[in-house]
């Protein structure tokens, strides 16, 4: 939590001093109201006159007035520093996560970085400004009470402390005894709603099994258990209310008790002691108001240790410097011996894998699943760096181009028909800087085979978008990042499993469209489907990361075995044309 | 990518938790009235109880407010020394002893009511889930198939929580605030009613000061709310789709939107955060200034001898006293009306429309054959768009029905059909000559075996889900099953075999769970078969292995798959060919390709291409 405060601006610690004088104020306001109180006992004791009473309350009056404004500034400032330190956190840590390469985003993992950058930081700043009120009131309060106090009389200083002790003592064995019970109870929780998805997603495969009375049984066990220790915990809460009633109410007669007894032996004047009580009382609650906050503490730590975690992660993907391009290797993609393997891990994903792409050409990366295919083609717009070999996209290795210009000359389709809320217009535009005419934008539709669906809307291509895409189906997201990735009009096109969203017919018409319409566009594919590769101009077969053939269609029927077992268990003899 | 789960938990406001409790935005329910009347009922049977909690919360109410009189008492003894008197130190002590077991008194009772009341809402809570969950299995397929997940999760959680926490603490809160007030009243008039009235002056002015904040910091809550919304909706799309971002170098424009939201947040935020603050200076200013009152009216009036010192310290410990429930009053209203909301979503689940009963006196089929007949089967998902007419189809037992359509076709329907997840709207579907109307849900699904495309595992053994649709079956028909669907092997490779437990991070890919669950349809041995084929998702060698163990499956079986493999389409007795939800074509695959209709098309995209030629 403390070391986040380094995002904290000049003008912010400013602040915080400010704070800590306002918090000295209020607290040395609200610690002289017993002394007034006192000054009129005295008065009472003296025989005085009425308007002098009326003359103490009106100061009094002034001084809790005083005090309510000195809490209001200072709960302001304490707004206004949480709400920006936490502004400046949120904008690093998207500032971090936007730097961040594909392997450190695994790393993380997605929704864990969402977590972190939204729930984590609320979290935080809601402890921060609950803090830079809290924390000062209680040292400052018992700084000031304590000197107050021990100069009147030490005897009920130290039955004061004493309380504070007890009451210190008696919370935090409640919470030794209740947190492991709250961990545990999120566990249970857990498992409550674990069972409960599962009524849900499985609920045909239940029905179809007749398993109903299963499940309930599941379902009960998990709600007693749950149950059970919320019994335990809410019973053992329940102890907090009348516990602290004890100690407030016994500190209060302690002190007229004993305070009596001190008055009786002329240590102690009456008013004295009973002002004696309020401090007395102000110092419990204020000691109170801090374990409370730091009951909220544990949680926040974990929080700005996750937080942390992000901000001090730092990419392994570096720009380059630019570089000077020829014209004449314009659209070529070489792979030159590359190896690659992650992290930490022993063995090659990608193992010596070697080939060239000219301009226009259509290469098509085929193999089962985990023979890395996708990580290959990845490795072309710098998702992530070779660990051997190089990739040179336009001729020049890809770690020399700046991430801009490289990326700007490739026109990527992803695996899954990942859109933007927004407009369908505003997906397509989405990765150049001005947008496109009407005529190129119907052009783009067109050869995506997007046309079809979108001119059915009213409002066409201008129709809304949902986040996620949930209004639109998964083959007409894949069609629109096609559209995307084509709007782009780049020297290069990587299809990332694109086709599989499709069905077999309008894979194929989208394929003859590309030949045709986008010829000069080097692309690259990647497939499971046989029928979808066989037409490229060159195929390379993977298996454990291994280029195991390369060739046409026709060539690796003859030659590669495990392209053969493919096509086989996909189409016929006379299908595959031999 | 790792995909993030699409099932977001709903902003809900709950209290109890988190530092700005009580603050939060209140959500209306639409029927408070009888949504009310039916949360009482659950509270009923629990009334005795609940009255002794209230006695006892009295009870402990009451010795609260007795103790700052007698401490009064103590005081003003302790004053006779300014008059040059001693003081009565018995008096003190016997006042003290009381004092002691006044406050102990009060103590355990205001934990006897503590323990009542929270046993009483788990029990009510723990009563509601299990209502919900017996409700789930009682619902018809199209309720889970229209509503999202986490909905009815959240009512299984969240929403039993909220009522859950005001049963526990709002509830006797309130009651213990309402006593207090009067019980402080009370004392406080029986020391001195000017005093009292002086006091009560802070009342309304405590009540408006809340009210108002509570207006404010609520709109501003929203507010934060608001864009905190917006500003988790863009993270998780840029964050989850970050391949995008990069390749399509949308850096520069994301961060502008997202230092937008970034800067309504930080205002909605800090604005929010000092409204809900204003609370606790607000209401210390409340009670300073009924402290400052008693203590200059207090003084006036011993000085003109109304009353004796003492009272003024006890009328000091009320006034604390007082205005901690006065909080707690003024929020009521909004407590309330979260937990009437949240019960109103329950109680809206549990009444949600069930399932039609099964045929009182349902019949029986011994031996079943296999023969299945669609007779003027009409069927639609919503009552205005009937999507199967007429449909007309008899199978014979044994055969193979492929069905077969693009993505999205409906290919599913027939399925729900069968298993009676769907009723149909008019016709008939006969099993054996029997009609499925006159057989319980039960028997219809036993003479099924499913294996469906998504591999539904449980969190448990994998022998434990493998024995799912059958329980009393030995050790060596679990491992006989297993070889069959050839997943026998690779089951031994894992630690434990047969008890290793599926969980979330156990290691096993999307083609070994559709094996598993190969391995248990083949255990419960079904006369007929559903089977969904697998797509492409796997790699060529477990396909394979999944495509053996499935045609072990079909064997002998009159079986229903939804076909994506030529192989099987060729070789299937009947192909049913769907298309926007209707099945528009049925026949052999001869017979289709003859009438050159969409399954001719179909076809001929798919499989017959040469190189360079498009059709």
């Amino acid at each position: 939590m403390i070391k986040l405060m380094k995002y904290l601006s000049f003008l912010q610690w400013i602040c915080i001093l400010v704070i800590i004088v306002f918090t000295a104020c209020q607290v040395y306001l609200d610690l002289l109201l017993p002394d007034y109180m006192a000054e009129i006992i005295s008065i009472i004791s003296a025989s005085g006159t009425t308007s002098e009473i009326w003359n103490v309350g009106f100061i009094m009056l002034g001084i809790a007035l005083l005090s309510s404004l000195c809490t209001i500034v200072a709960s302001w400032l304490a707004s206004y520093i949480s709400a920006g330190l936490c502004r400046t956190i949120r904008q690093k840590m998207f500032d971090s996560v936007q730097s961040f390469s594909m392997a450190e985003m695994n790393k993380f993992s997605t929704a864990s970085l969402i977590t972190r950058s939204t729930n984590d930081i609320t979290q935080i700043q809601q402890v921060y400004g609950m803090g830079l009120r809290l924390l000062f009131v209680a040292p400052i309060m018992a700084g000031i009470a304590i000197s107050k106090i021990v100069g009147k009389s030490s005897e009920l200083s130290w039955v004061t402390a004493g309380f504070v002790v007890l009451m210190l003592l008696g919370i935090i064995t409640m919470f030794l005894i209740v947190t492991p019970k709250f961990t545990k109870m999120q566990k249970k929780v857990d498992k409550l709603n674990s069972v409960t998805r599962e009524e849900l997603t499985g609920v045909r495969v239940i029905r179809a099994f007749n398993n109903e009375k299963l499940q309930t049984k599941k379902f009960e066990d998990a709600n007693n258990d749950y149950s059970k220790i919320n019994l335990f915990v809410g019973r053992a809460m329940a102890m907090l209310n009348p516990f602290m009633n004890i100690i407030m109410s016994g500190l209060s007669l302690a002190i007229v008790w004993f305070g009596c007894y001190l008055v009786g032996q002329s240590m102690l004047g009456v008013e004295q002691m009973m002002a004696f009580t309020q401090y007395a009382t102000m110092v419990l609650v204020s000691f109170l108001t801090l374990t409370m906050f730091f009951a909220f503490l544990p949680r926040s730590i974990v929080s700005a240790k996750r937080i942390r975690e992000v901000l001090a992660c730092k990419t392994t993907i570096l720009d380059g410097e630019g570089a000077n391009f020829d014209d004449t290797k314009k659209g070529e993609i070489e792979f030159d011996n590359v190896s690659f393997s992650y992290d930490d891990a022993k063995f090659d994903v990608l193992k010596n894998i070697s080939f060239k792409a000219k301009k226009g050409e259509t290469v098509a990366i085929i193999g089962s699943t985990g023979s890395g295919k996708s990580t290959l083609i990845n490795l072309i717009p710098r998702f992530y760096d070779v660990t051997k070999g190089a990739v040179k996209v336009n001729g020049v290795d890809v770690r020399k181009q700046t991430l801009h210009e490289l990326r700007d000359s490739i026109g990527y389709v992803p695996q899954r028909g990942a859109l933007f809320s927004g407009s369908i217009e505003s997906n397509v535009n989405y990765g150049i800087d001005n947008v496109l005419s009407s005529e190129e934008m119907q052009k783009v539709l067109e050869i995506s085979q997007s046309a079809e669906f979108v001119n059915k809307y009213k409002d066409k291509e201008k129709h809304h978008i949902a986040q996620d895409a949930t209004n639109i189906s998964g083959g007409q997201k894949q069609r629109l990042s096609i559209a995307r990735a084509l709007a782009k009009n780049s020297d290069i096109l990587i299809f990332d499993d694109s086709f599989s969203a499709l069905d077999f017919k309008t894979d194929r018409v989208l394929r003859n469209e590309l030949k045709e319409k986008v010829k000069d566009v080097t692309k690259i594919i990647v497939a499971q489907r046989i029928g979808t590769v066989m037409d490229a101009d060159q195929i390379i077969v993977l298996e454990n990361g291994e280029m195991v053939g390369k060739g046409t269609h026709k060539e690796l029927m003859k030659s590669c075995e495990v392209y053969r077992k493919l096509a086989y268990s996909q189409l016929s003899k006379k299908e595959l044309s031999v | 990518m790792s995909n993030v789960t699409s099932e977001r938990k709903p902003n809900r406001p709950g209290h109890g938790g988190g530092p700005m409790a009580g603050m939060r935005a209140v959500e209306k329910p639409v029927n408070f009235k009888s949504s009310l009347v039916k949360l009482l009922k659950c509270i009923k049977p629990f009334t005795v109880v609940l009255t002794v909690a209230l006695i006892f919360a009295v009870a402990s109410t009451v010795f609260q407010i007795i103790g700052p009189k007698i401490l009064g008492d103590m005081t003003n003894e302790a004053y006779v020394i300014l008059f040059g008197q001693q003081i009565d130190m018995a008096q003190i002590s016997y006042w003290g002893l009381w004092l002691v077991i006044l406050y102990a008194l009060g103590a355990i009772f205001n934990y006897i009511q503590g323990f009542i009341m929270s046993t009483i809402s788990v029990k009510i809570t723990q009563k509601l889930r299990s209502q919900i969950s017996e409700k789930i299995n009682k619902l018809p397929l199209k309720y889970f198939d229209t509503t999202n997940h986490g909905d009815t999760l959240s009512r299984v959680t969240n929403d039993v929580d909220t009522i859950a926490n005001t049963l526990n603490q709002s509830l006797s809160g309130i009651i213990t605030a309402i006593t207090t007030l009067i019980g402080v009243s009370i004392a406080m008039f029986s020391i001195s009613w000017i005093m009292a009235l002086v006091c009560w002056i802070t009342i309304p002015i405590a009540l408006l000061l809340t009210s108002l904040i509570v207006k404010f910091s609520q709109k501003f809550y929203k507010q934060q709310q608001q864009s905190l919304g917006d500003m988790n909706a863009h993270v998780e799309e840029i964050f989850s789709n970050h391949n995008i971002v990069k390749a399509f170098n949308g850096e520069e424009k994301e961060n502008q939107k997202f230092i937008q939201n970034n800067d309504k947040l930080y205002v909605s935020g800090r604005n929010s955060m000092f409204t809900a603050g204003l609370m606790m200076p607000i209401m210390t200013f409340v009670g300073n200034l009924g402290y400052v009152l008693v203590s200059a009216v207090g003084g006036v009036l011993v000085l003109n001898g109304y009353i004796e010192p003492g009272s003024i310290l006890s009328f000091l410990i009320y006034v604390k006293l007082f205005s901690q429930p006065l909080m707690q009053v003024a929020s009521v209203a909004n407590v309330l009306q979260s937990t009437v909301a949240a019960s109103e979503r329950v109680f809206n689940f549990l009444e949600e429309e069930e399932l039609t009963p099964d045929c009182s006196t349902p019949k029986k089929i011994e031996n079943v054959k296999g023969n299945v007949e669609f007779k003027n089967v009409c069927f639609g998902y919503s009552k205005n768009k009937q999507i199967i007419n007429n449909f007309n189809v008899s199978v014979k037992a044994g055969q193979k029905v492929a069905i077969v359509g693009p993505t999205g076709a409906g290919k599913t329907t027939i399925v729900n059909l069968l298993e009676r997840f769907y009723e149909i709207d008019s016709g008939d579907i006969l099993i054996d000559g029997v009609s499925i109307k006159d057989l319980t849900r039960a028997d219809v699904r036993n003479m099924f075996t499913m294996v469906l495309q998504d591999t539904w595992l449980f969190e448990g053994t994998i022998r434990d889900n493998i024995i799912y649709g059958k329980q009393n079956v030995t050790q060596e028909e679990v491992e006989q099953a297993c070889k069959n669907a050839n997943i026998h092997h690779f089951i031994m490779t894992l630690p434990n075999g047969y008890n290793y437990v599926l969980g979330d991070e156990s290691n096993i890919s999307q083609g070994q769970k559709q094996l598993l669950t190969i391995a248990r349809a083949t255990i419960q041995n079904a006369p007929m078969l559903i089977l969904d084929e697998a797509t492409s998702s796997v790699d060529t060698r477990t396909e394979e292995l999944i495509q053996e163990a499935m045609d072990k499956l079909t064997q002998k079986r009159t079986s229903f798959v939804i076909a994506h493999r030529l192989s099987t389409i060729k070789n299937a007795d009947i192909i049913l060919v769907m298309k926007e939800g209707n099945i528009i074509e049925q026949g052999t695959h001869n017979e289709l390709l003859k009438k050159n209709g969409f399954y001719a098309e179909l076809y001929n995209s798919q499989f017959t291409q040469k190189e360079g030629q498009p059709n």
